[in-house]
């Protein structure tokens, strides 16, 4: 399945790019996060912490456990700060 | 009349005033309008130089549409608008605002109050502070997410 992932806020900064696409079989965010931190040390560092983490899966705030099948866009980014 | 929420996400500036002042204009329905604003604060040594607001676009739009819905749902709104900037702002420079138009006040107030909450916490933005000295991620607060619970 082909993802576009997306980074906001420090997640941008730290991965280094807005969006990547990826070929993946992740199941789930979880298996998704496994497969990116694998991949160099910037992805490593930018989910070192996964409590800092948010995470919004084809627009829709989301979980760390929720499967991916049929996803288009997985977004990552730090707990919100609007208003 | 059950409101349609007006969303607007924007880098421009409003104008308050004339927000206000047409915000469920004519509506002979809607006795109470309660409305709020966002400010740019200047921190207390006068630091501040700006805040740059990110958010996710598409994502942005749906998330405050969601919550000015459950917000509509909640209190039988008859009027909702949600302005929301991103960019570079300045301190003073107004940042979002809320309006709310209810037949009683009761209703919105506690929906205003509401749209707020969420808005801090549930919608994609993120603010980045800069000072002469520094720059950086504000950092969410738990007492957002506490206040939450409350609803």
């Amino acid at each position: 399945m082909k993802l576009d992932i997306l980074y906001f806020a420090w997640v941008r900064e730290r991965i280094g790019v807005p969006r990547e696409t990826l070929e993946t079989d992740a199941e789930t965010v979880t298996d998704l996060v496994q497969e990116l931190s694998a991949r160099d040390e910037r992805h490593a560092l930018a989910f070192s912490d996964l409590r800092a983490i948010r995470v919004a899966v084809d627009q829709d705030l989301s979980d760390f456990s929720a499967p991916l099948a049929g996803a288009r866009e997985v977004a990552f980014f730090p707990p919100m700060t609007g208003g | 009349m059950l409101a349609v929420p007006e969303i607007r996400v924007q880098h421009a500036p409003f104008d308050f005033a004339t927000e206000c002042a047409g915000f469920a204009a004519g509506r002979t329905d809607l006795g109470a309008v309660v409305t709020f604003c966002g400010i740019v604060r200047q921190d207390g040594a006068g630091q501040l130089q700006q805040m740059e607001i990110e958010h996710y676009p598409g994502m942005t739009e749906r998330a405050l549409q969601a919550i000015a819905d459950e917000a509509s749902a909640r209190w039988a709104l008859g009027a909702c608008l949600v302005i929301h900037r991103y960019g570079v702002l300045t301190p003073g420079e107004r940042i979002m605002m809320v309006a709310t138009g209810a037949a009683h006040r009761a209703d919105a107030f506690a929906a205003a109050d509401f749209l707020m909450d969420y808005l801090k916490s549930r919608a994609p933005f993120w603010k980045r502070e800069t000072t002469q000295h520094s720059t950086g991620w504000v950092a969410a607060k738990a007492s957002d997410e506490a206040a939450l619970q409350r609803w």
